[in-house]
């Protein structure tokens, strides 16, 4: 029927009758900026894998633009106990290749999930406290947890759901090919060429409705130039991550247009508390070790906050797609709190705690980022080099590429380094968890801590919430964790990452917290 | 001859092996490719997980015995990051890089030798010194801004070439290449053009420096006398003498093109071995990086070999096998 | 073929004659007057002369240090050529994403740019030629160990060699001269190996030996200065190339602290905003790296011709 329709709209198109759609326009290109290293939706746990993989399969819970959870495959889910999980499949899902969706999948996805050979990164993760399932009906699930697990269902919103029919025997190799890569999400794989492209062609039964897209080809532009240029000269339709250097230009001209949206990623610094004499890179004016490690200091760490400008970031590093923080997520996501502003610029009380804590000349130290993983990385270190060099102390500027710097700074070879974080889960709990939680790998408490920062009180309430299933009384918890960790300066929060997308006219995409950049969000029309 | 071949072919099997242990050390000095491929969100349960899925928690000389071991079988590891054997993965994108390089070197060639031959004949006429001068913008501007230009130029003011990717490709003997389909060539024009730049430069600029020799030396003024046509002394006497030092360069540029494209197929999003190699690179993906490089270094052993053969034939002054027999 | 080779001088440069032009006495006068016959190459050397002279006296002429992170400001990025900034003075020729002043930048740019240039240059030829001229002249065992060095070298992509070096040695101006030293070097001994097999075979060589001279003086005396031509050439395209390869390690996020930029850094810094219209922040760079290469350029030409014993008429 549909195809009929479509036929007869060409037809109408060739007749040079104005028609809504025509062959063509239903074909886009998309440019993106990190390539997609499998189309095994369970074998690399990354953010660009993540996103394509929503094209083709879908989880059982999904996320809105702003990450809130919505139903996916699932059309409703509750806690029986504590410890008990049961979940509501939708009825009338079909895979690609006509099979139906039963929860006999699910089973099967979360058998598969832990044993996916040469995983790079695993899903396993999001799977392990499912320690039992029970299939009730083809249409109800239960899912059992050794320990309270509250964030259950948002874990399983990273879960992809695969066929049972067709993944008995595939291995990542089949996914690949497009053999096994058979889903129930929108759209169907059509061509994986790695480091390349990705071609995906309408699912036209799609139980949710038909998309408006024949075809998308995704390609990878890692090159942030080439990527404004292909957009530029019409190569493409709609590219990710507009460089900043060219959002001026593209917002004033008419043929484009951009949309953004703040994002859960927080710029943020950590500063190196392993040692109690001098940490690496920070020393007297004299270059000579300091006798006790100043970041351990809470004043320190509050005049190093203070005395960074964050609006002058966002106004001239940023061009304006950065928004100042004041902890780790913005304020609309679940465990943030209102009173956590950003810290006000104040020069001259920065150099006031300083001379309080010790050190009226103020000291050396040297900022250390990266220059290929964040938004204008290198840029932002060069300008809080400037801030602290009008406080009186000595910065030097050390960049490097993501390759080098993430295996330092695991081993606290720096003292002051700028990081990144995307919370995926988008509660802020878990960030405050893995960053600021004392470092204990056997309990899973700080495991992404790289400055070693340890507070008592906050790891309590840390661990308090995460075993607290009323979410009212967790966002508690949380908030008031969150408030403790900032106003001791625990890490220094920069902004969070505007994220920008940018189209042709008569394109219209719904921005993303995530950052995914996914075909199901972009329309025609203004 | 035959002996020759064969020294040469023992020698490269230890350059190659040589060659993959400097890899190794080197991926090693770099930094930890775990730290980049396990999600930073996850434990330290899934990191010890994943680090034994790839091999390393081995000891670096035992990751280095599994390697060989499977080398000598021909299986090169598999990619990290792609899950993928990493030589099925280079040789997938060889074709495109070999062609955009023989494209920027035929360019190169067939425009930097007459250019060169012209201006070194006349080297204090207009045209000679504007040859000259013209040659020194090929190499004094970084690549990558030059690549830029062109996209600037051509993709996005005047909409005449494609910014990025290959073009339609048509097979020939099995091997997909484009430069046979106009889509193709509107498509390579600009990488090759860019890749080309440095090595026209640097041929005409041998090519002249050479015939400027050449033509003071006492054969070719004798070539002259006897009234030889110009065209022949220039193609037989004066070009054969100034083959030599041309032939090595062209030998080199055409490894390092073929190798180390990475800039230009990144600004033009090509779909060949050196985007896969930066890409490789910056992911620590060891298995496709040793991999790549030893193709590479095969490449290059070919190529020296050949460019070796054709020095022989150019002038047998030049014995094959090094010069073991002169002493 | 007859053997032209003959013609050929045997001595090492400083032992010819000199020539009959202008009849002055002395090898440096003869040099100034052979150097002199061409006025573009006199034009280049009074360009190089002046850039030389920018880069040495940066300090004293720039309006700015623009490696003194407290002198920069945020709030004057990125303005426009002869713009004013909040505190009233001028940027002649605007001023980049940090607000750092062009013009200062340049300055101090060419002065690095020039040093990594030639620094790198310098060394990478001394070295290939010492392993070119050994491999070429011994022959045997040692020119095939030189050589498979060589083919390692050269199949080493410099942006891995520059990793490794980054991660090993860090960040500084002394290591991207080593890392542009290791990855040249190569190139130099092939190229010198390859003219010195030819020279090798050739009878002032076998004369040389007949007399009984040192190896060593046949190397350096006899066999250099006749492989040194199609080497000038090289070295001095290499010398542009070297910068330029700088320049493209920056980009790539491997070279120089981004906070004490070289030209070829700046240029990449502005590279990304070539697309927007902001051009002087890679433009004006770009300007004086084109002639800064071009004076070399000039300068080195005509030193080949003058240099070149076979050019001798």
């Amino acid at each position: 029927m549909l195809r009929t329709l479509r036929l007869a709209l060409a037809a109408l198109a060739i007749l040079g009758i104005p028609a809504l759609t025509s062959a063509k326009d239903r074909d886009v290109s998309i440019g993106l900026q990190a390539a997609i290293t499998s189309m095994d939706p369970h074998y690399h746990n990354l953010s660009p894998n993540n996103s394509m993989m929503l094209h083709v399969f879908e989880p059982l819970i999904k996320r809105d633009a702003n990450q809130k959870l919505v139903p996916g495959l699932a059309t409703s889910w509750k806690a029986l106990d504590d410890l008990t999980w049961e979940f509501k499949l939708r009825k009338n899902v079909r895979f690609h290749d006509g099979s139906p969706f039963t929860a006999d999948d699910v089973a099967f996805t979360l058998k598969r999930v832990p044993n996916v050979p040469n995983s790079p990164s695993s899903f396993a993760t999001f799977t392990k406290p499912i320690v039992d399932v029970k299939v009730v009906d083809p249409h109800t699930i239960v899912f059992k947890t050794a320990a309270t697990h509250v964030l259950l269902p948002s874990d399983l919103a990273s879960v992809m759901i695969i066929s049972k029919l067709h993944g008995e025997k595939a291995a990542t190799e089949d996914y690949n090919s497009g053999k096994a890569a058979i889903g129930t999400g929108p759209y169907k794989l059509a061509e994986y060429v790695p480091n390349q492209r990705v071609v995906l062609k309408a699912n036209y039964g799609y139980w949710g409705g038909e998309e408006p897209w024949d075809k998308v080809t995704f390609k990878i532009l890692t090159n942030a130039a080439a990527r404004v240029a292909a957009l530029l000269s019409g190569d493409v339709q709609m590219i990710e991550t507009v460089p900043t250097a060219d959002i001026a230009k593209l917002s004033a001209d008419k043929k484009y247009a951009l949309v953004d949206k703040v994002s859960n990623r927080v710029i943020y610094v950590h500063l190196n508390q392993r040692t109690d004499t001098s940490p690496p890179y920070v020393t007297g004016k004299d270059g000579k070790p300091l006798p006790k490690n100043p970041l351990k200091d809470a004043r320190v760490r509050k005049a190093l906050s203070i005395s960074i400008n964050r609006q002058a970031i966002a106004d001239r590093v940023m061009e304006k797609r950065s928004v100042p923080a004041g902890q780790l997520l913005p304020e609309f996501f679940f465990g943030t709190s209102k009173k956590l502003q950003p810290a006000k610029y104040d020069p001259e009380g920065a150099k006031k705690l300083l001379a309080d804590a010790g050190y009226p000349g103020g000291f050396a130290l040297t900022v250390h980022g990266t220059n290929n993983r964040y938004i204008n990385d290198d840029k932002i270190a060069q300008a809080i080099a400037q801030f602290y060099s009008r406080i009186g102390i000595d910065t030097k500027v050390e960049t490097m590429p993501a390759s080098v710097y993430f295996s330092r700074a695991t081993k606290g070879e720096f003292g002051y380094m700028l990081l990144g974080w995307g919370t995926e889960s988008g509660e802020q709990g878990s960030s405050l968890r893995s960053l600021l939680a004392t470092y204990d790998t056997a309990k899973g408490m700080g495991v992404t801590n790289r400055a070693r920062y340890s507070n008592p009180e906050l790891d309590a309430l840390i661990s308090e919430a995460m075993s607290t299933i009323d979410d009212k009384k967790r966002e508690g918890l949380i908030q008031k964790a969150a408030e403790i960790a900032m106003n001791d300066t625990a890490l220094i929060p920069i902004h969070y990452e505007v994220s920008t997308w940018g189209t042709e006219k008569g394109f219209r995409y719904t921005p993303r917290t995530d950052q995914y950049t996914l075909a199901m969000g972009l329309k025609p029309g203004k | 001859m035959l002996a020759y071949a064969i020294r040469r072919l023992g020698q490269s099997l230890f350059v190659l092996v040589l060659m993959s242990f400097l890899v190794f050390i080197g991926v090693f000095a770099i930094g930890d490719p775990i730290e980049l491929l396990v999600n930073p969100q996850a434990d330290e349960v899934e990191r010890i997980r994943a680090t034994a899925a790839l091999g390393l928690d081995k000891t670096f000389l035992e990751q280095y015995w599994v390697f060989l071991k499977g080398a000598a079988s021909g299986d090169l590891g598999k990619s990290f990051v792609y899950n993928v054997p990493a030589l099925s993965l280079i040789l997938q994108k060889l074709p495109a890089t070999i062609e955009l390089a023989f494209v920027a070197m035929v360019m190169a060639i067939f425009l930097g030798i007459p250019l060169g031959l012209v201006a070194g004949l006349k080297p204090d006429s207009l045209v000679g010194r504007g040859i000259m001068a013209g040659s020194i913008l090929g190499f004094s501007l970084p690549t990558f801004w030059v690549g830029l230009v062109l996209i600037m130029v051509f993709s996005v003011n005047l909409g005449w070439l494609p910014s990025n990717g290959r073009g339609e490709t048509t097979l020939v003997a099995g091997i997909p290449v484009s430069f046979l389909t106009l889509d193709g060539l509107a498509h390579i024009a600009m990488p090759a053009v860019n890749l080309a730049l440095f090595k026209l430069s640097l041929l005409i600029r041998l090519t002249r420096a050479g015939t400027r020799e050449a033509v003071l030396q006492d054969y070719v003024k004798f070539a002259r006398a006897k009234g030889l046509t110009q065209g022949r002394v220039i193609g037989v006497h004066v070009l054969k003498n100034i083959l030599i030092p041309i032939v090595t360069v062209i030998g080199l540029e055409l490894g390092s093109v073929i190798a180390f494209a990475i800039v230009t197929e990144s600004i033009f999003a090509w779909p060949g071995t050196g985007k896969l190699l930066i890409d490789s690179i910056n992911q620590l993906d060891r298995p496709v990086i040793v991999a790549y490089l030893l193709v590479i270094v095969t490449l290059f052993i070919v190529i020296n070999f050949v460019v070796d053969v054709l020095y022989s034939m150019l002038d047998p002054r030049v014995r094959l096998g090094g010069a073991a027999a002169a002493h | 073929m007859s053997d032209p080779i003959l013609s050929a001088p045997a001595g090492p440069l400083a032992e010819t004659t000199p020539g009959a032009k202008g009849g002055v006495a002395g090898p440096w006068s003869r040099f100034r007057a052979d150097f002199a016959e061409s006025r573009l190459a006199l034009f280049g050397l009074a360009l190089l002369v002046v850039i030389l002279l920018v880069g040495l006296l940066a300090p004293v002429i720039s309006p700015q240090n623009p490696y003194d992170l407290a002198q920069l400001d945020i709030m004057d990025s990125k303005l426009a050529p002869g713009e004013r900034s909040a505190d009233g003075s001028t940027y002649w020729l605007g001023t980049d994403d940090q607000g750092r002043d062009m013009l200062s930048g340049i300055f101090y740019g060419l002065r690095i740019s020039l040093g990594v240039g030639i620094a790198s240059t310098v060394f990478a030829l001394a070295i290939g030629l010492v392993f070119g001229l050994v491999a070429a002249y011994f022959g045997g065992w040692v020119d095939t160990l030189v050589m498979r060095i060589v083919d390692i070298q050269l199949s080493f992509p410099s942006i891995l060699i520059a990793l490794i070096l980054l991660a090993v040695l860090g960040q500084g101006v002394d290591k991207i001269v080593i890392a542009l030293i290791t990855v040249q070097w190569a190139y130099y001994a092939r190229t010198v190996r390859a003219s010195a097999l030819v020279e090798r075979q050739k009878e002032y060589i076998e004369a040389a030996r007949v007399l009984a001279l040192g190896q060593a003086r046949i190397v350096f005396r006899h066999l250099l200065p006749n492989c040194l031509p199609p080497l000038i050439v090289v070295a001095t395209v290499q010398v542009a190339h070297a910068i330029a390869l700088e320049a493209t390690l920056s980009f790539l996020g491997l070279g120089l602290p981004i906070t004490e930029p070289s030209l070829g850094l700046l240029i990449s810094n502005g590279f990304q905003y070539l697309l927007s219209g902001k051009y002087w922040i890679s433009f004006y760079p770009g300007i004086a790296l084109l002639l800064t290469i071009m004076a070399i350029n000039l300068v080195a030409d005509q030193l080949r011709d003058i240099l070149n014993p076979r050019l001798r008429k």
